[in-house]
C-alpha cells in the first residue's frame, strides 16, 4: 500500500477534474488517489450520524464522503472552504473525524485569510517534495480548463435535455464524456477530447416543439451543483418538459463571481445595495435577470439553515410580489423522500402552465 | 343512463371521496379516517359510495376516476385512475367550481396546510407548510384530547369565550407548554380552546402567507375549516368575511373528480366490488445503482400491477401520471 492515500468530498461531477489535478500534483511512487464512493443514502446516513443536527446539509454529505473514503483506506483528506459556514467546515470536520479515532492528514485549500496560491503549493509539497511551482501552476491551468469544459458540456445538456428526441441520449453521452475526461493526461488530450465530445453533443437530435416552460434555478451552491442533494430536481424538471437554467457552476464561482460583483450590485438595484454573504446577492440579481429574460417561474433552493440564502428570501418575496412572478422556495436537509418535493413541483408546474395558457388565449 | 366520475382524496389523516355527475354536482360523498392504511381506507370508501349509489336507484356507468392527496399514486394505481393530480391543483379546481370569484384559499388539513392565491380564475401563487406540522389538524386533535373535549365540539366551545387565553403560535411545543401552564393557573376551558384556535390561525398566517396578499373573497377549507373557532379567529385577524362551504372538507376530491371529467375517456372498467380483491404492497431497495431507490411494488390478487418510486425508466409507472 502506498504511503499517502488521498481523498476528497464529492460535488456533482467535479470529482473528474479534481482527480486529474491531484494526479498531476502527487508523486505516484508514494501516493494514490481514492475517488470517494458514489453518493448514496448510505453516505448521508453516515454523515448525519456524526454531524451536529443543525449544521447545513453539505457538511453532512461531506462527512459521509470522508468516512466512506477513510473506511476504504484514505489517510489524506482535502477540503475547500467559502464565504459562509463553509469556511469553518474544515476545523469541525477534522475534529469530529479525529474524535472518531481516524488518523489522517487534513489539507485545506482556503485559509482564514482567503486563498493563497503559495500556501496551497506548500501544502501539496509537503506530501510530494518533488513538486515544482511551475508544474503546480501548469497543472492548475489544465484543471481550470477541464472545469470549464465540464461546465460548458453540462450547461448544454441542462438547457437541451427537454428537447431530446431519443430519451436517454444525453445521459449516455454525458457518461461517456466523463469516462474519457478521466483518461486525459495533458492539455493537448483535453482539447482533443473536448472537440470530439462537443461535436457529438451538437449532433444529438433535438425536437424544439417539446419545450414548454422556462424555469430558472437560483440559490445555494452545493444544493445547486450536487444533484443528489436536491433530489435530482433538474432531471425532474426536464421530465416535466421544462427548460432549466442555472448560473451556479464551479467555473462561475471560482473565476467569474469576483469579477461580477459590481455588475451584480447594479442588477440587484434597488432591492439590494450590498452583498448578502456567500451567494445571497447572486440569488437576487439572477432572479431579476431571469424575470427580465421572460422566465415563467423561479425556484430558489437552499440547505436548511443556510444564512446567506435566508437573507435573500424576504427580498425575493418582495420581488415576486412586485414583478408578479411565482418563486418557489425549496429547503433540503438529510431527508431522502422525494414525494414532498414532487408534489410541490407538480403544483408549481400546473400553476405556471395554466397561467401561460391563459395568457396566450 | 347516468355518467358518473369519482374523485378520491387520500390524506394522511382522512380519506375523502365524491361521485359527481356530468354537471359537476355531487351525488354521493364519504369521509373517513385513513388510519395509516390507505388501501383499507379506500376499500371502505368504495363500499360506502357503492351503497349510496345503489340507494339512488339510477342506472349509471363510471367514466373516470381521479386521485389526489399524499397517497395519490398508490391509490391511483389500485383504482386505475385516469387522472392523478397533486392536491394543490385539485383544491384550487374544486373551490373554483363553487366560488368562481375566489381570490384566496386557506386550507388546513390533518398534517399539512396550504395557501393558494388565485387571480382571474387561475392559481398564481401558493405555499405549503414545509418543515413542521404545527397549527394543523393533528395538533388540534391532540390538544382536544388533552383537554378532554371531542374535536367536533371545539369550535362551538371556543365561540363562548369572551377572553381567549394568549397561547404561543410559533411552535407546537411552545403552544403546548403554554396551554398546560395556563390550564394549571386556572384559565377557563373555553378561553383555552379559543386561544388554541387563535394560535392555529396566527401560526398559519405567519408560516404561510408571509406577505402574500390575502384579498376577498377568502375561502377556508380542509378538515380544520369545520372548526368555527378557527374560522372566527381568521375573521378577527384578517378583518374579512371568510366563506366555509358545507362541503369544505371535500374540495380536493371534488377538484380531482372534475379533472377526471374533463379528461373524459371511454367508460373505464371500474370495479365497485373491491372487497374481495386482495391488494398487497411490497417495498424493497433496488440495488441496481448507488441511488438505491425504494421501490414499492403493488400486487392485485397476487399479480403485479405497478411499481413506484424508481428514478430511472426501469420502473416506469404503468398508470399515466398526469
Amino acid at each position: 500500500m502506498k504511503k499517502y492515500r488521498i481523498s476528497f468530498p464529492h460535488l456533482g461531477n467535479y470529482y473528474v477534474p479534481i482527480y486529474q489535478l491531484l494526479e498531476q500534483l502527487i508523486d505516484k511512487e508514494t501516493t494514490e488517489i481514492l475517488i470517494p464512493k458514489k453518493m448514496s443514502k448510505e453516505t448521508i446516513d453516515l454523515g448525519s450520524r456524526v454531524s451536529p443536527d443543525f449544521i447545513c446539509v453539505p457538511f453532512k454529505y461531506n462527512m459521509g464522503n470522508y468516512i466512506e473514503s477513510l473506511e476504504s483506506g484514505a489517510n489524506v483528506l482535502i477540503q475547500a472552504g467559502g464565504g459562509c459556514r463553509y469556511g469553518y467546515y474544515f476545523e469541525l470536520q477534522e475534529q469530529i473525524l479525529k474524535d472518531l479515532g481516524y488518523s489522517f492528514l487534513f489539507i485545506t485549500l482556503l485559509d482564514p485569510e482567503g486563498i493563497r496560491v503559495k500556501n496551497v503549493f506548500q501544502k501539496f509539497k509537503s506530501i510530494n517534495p518533488k513538486l515544482t511551482f511551475t508544474h503546480f501552476v501548469q497543472s492548475f491551468l489544465v484543471a481550470i480548463e477541464m472545469i470549464y469544459a465540464l461546465d460548458d458540456f453540462e450547461t448544454y445538456v441542462r438547457e437541451n435535455l427537454v428537447y431530446e428526441k431519443v430519451k436517454g441520449s444525453f445521459i449516455k453521452l454525458h457518461e461517456a464524456f466523463l469516462e474519457s475526461l478521466k483518461k486525459v493526461k495533458n492539455k493537448r488530450e483535453l482539447r482533443a477530447c473536448k472537440k470530439e465530445y462537443f461535436k457529438k453533443l451538437k449532433e444529438i437530435p433535438l425536437d424544439p416543439s417539446k419545450k414548454n416552460l422556462k424555469i430558472g434555478i437560483v440559490g445555494e451552491l452545493y444544493t445547486s451543483m450536487e444533484p443528489f442533494a436536491s433530489l435530482f430536481l433538474e432531471r425532474e424538471l426536464a421530465d416535466m418538459n421544462c427548460y432549466v437554467k442555472r448560473y451556479t457552476t464551479v467555473s462561475y464561482l471560482l473565476f467569474e463571481k469576483g469579477r461580477n460583483q459590481a455588475k451584480l450590485l447594479k442588477l440587484a438595484k434597488p432591492y439590494v445595495t450590498y452583498a448578502l454573504g456567500a451567494d445571497g446577492l447572486e440569488s437576487v440579481a439572477h432572479t431579476l435577470e431571469l424575470i427580465e429574460q421572460g422566465y415563467d417561474g423561479i425556484i430558489h433552493i437552499k440547505p436548511f439553515g443556510c444564512m446567506p440564502e435566508i437573507n435573500a428570501m424576504p427580498i425575493l418575496q418582495k420581488i415576486s410580489l412586485e414583478k408578479n412572478i411565482p418563486i418557489m422556495y425549496l429547503t433540503f436537509d438529510s431527508q431522502t423522500s422525494e414525494v414532498g418535493i414532487k408534489t410541490r413541483l407538480e403544483a408549481f408546474y400546473d400553476m405556471l402552465d395554466m397561467k401561460k395558457k391563459r395568457r396566450s388565449v | 343512463m347516468k355518467e358518473y366520475y369519482i374523485g378520491v382524496d387520500i390524506g394522511s389523516i382522512s380519506t375523502k371521496a365524491v361521485v359527481i355527475d356530468e354537471n359537476k354536482e355531487i351525488v354521493a360523498s364519504t369521509y373517513l379516517w385513513t388510519e395509516g392504511s390507505p388501501i383499507e381506507a379506500v376499500k371502505k370508501v368504495v363500499r360506502d359510495l357503492k351503497r349510496q349509489l345503489a340507494a339512488l336507484k339510477e342506472e349509471f356507468k363510471i367514466y373516470g376516476v381521479g386521485t389526489t392527496g399524499s397517497a395519490r399514486n398508490l391509490i391511483g394505481t389500485i383504482l386505475q385512475a385516469n387522472v392523478i393530480k397533486n392536491e394543490i391543483t385539485a383544491h384550487a379546481i374544486g373551490t373554483l367550481s363553487r366560488y368562481p370569484n375566489v381570490k384566496t384559499i386557506l386550507e388546513i388539513g390533518g398534517q399539512d396546510s396550504k395557501i393558494i392565491i388565485i387571480k382571474d380564475g387561475i392559481v398564481v401563487d401558493y405555499a405549503m407548510n414545509t418543515l413542521c406540522a404545527a397549527g394543523t389538524g393533528a395538533f388540534l386533535s391532540s390538544q382536544a384530547k388533552r383537554l378532554g373535549v371531542p374535536i367536533e365540539e371545539m369550535g362551538d366551545i371556543a365561540l363562548h369565550s369572551k377572553n381567549p387565553s394568549k397561547i404561543a403560535a410559533r411552535c407546537t411545543v411552545f403552544a403546548e407548554s403554554d396551554l398546560v401552564h395556563k390550564a394549571q393557573i386556572g384559565h377557563k376551558k373555553e378561553d383555552l380552546i379559543a386561544g388554541l384556535c387563535n394560535s392555529v390561525a396566527k401560526n398559519y398566517l405567519n408560516n404561510l402567507s408571509k406577505g402574500k396578499p390575502i384579498e376577498d373573497m377568502v375561502v377556508f377549507q380542509g378538515g380544520v375549516s369545520k372548526n368555527k373557532g378557527v374560522k372566527k379567529a381568521f375573521e378577527d385577524i384578517l378583518q374579512k368575511t371568510i366563506y366555509v362551504d358545507p362541503d369544505s372538507h371535500l374540495m380536493g376530491a371534488l377538484g380531482v373528480a372534475i379533472l377526471s371529467l374533463e379528461d373524459r375517456q371511454e367508460e373505464i372498467p371500474f370495479d365497485l366490488d373491491m372487497e374481495n380483491t386482495e391488494f398487497q404492497t411490497i417495498g424493497n431497495d433496488c440495488k441496481g445503482c448507488s441511488n438505491e431507490c425504494e421501490i414499492i411494488s403493488v400486487y392485485k390478487n397476487g399479480k403485479l400491477i405497478d411499481r413506484m418510486g424508481g428514478r430511472c425508466d426501469k420502473f416506469h409507472l404503468l398508470v399515466k401520471n398526469k
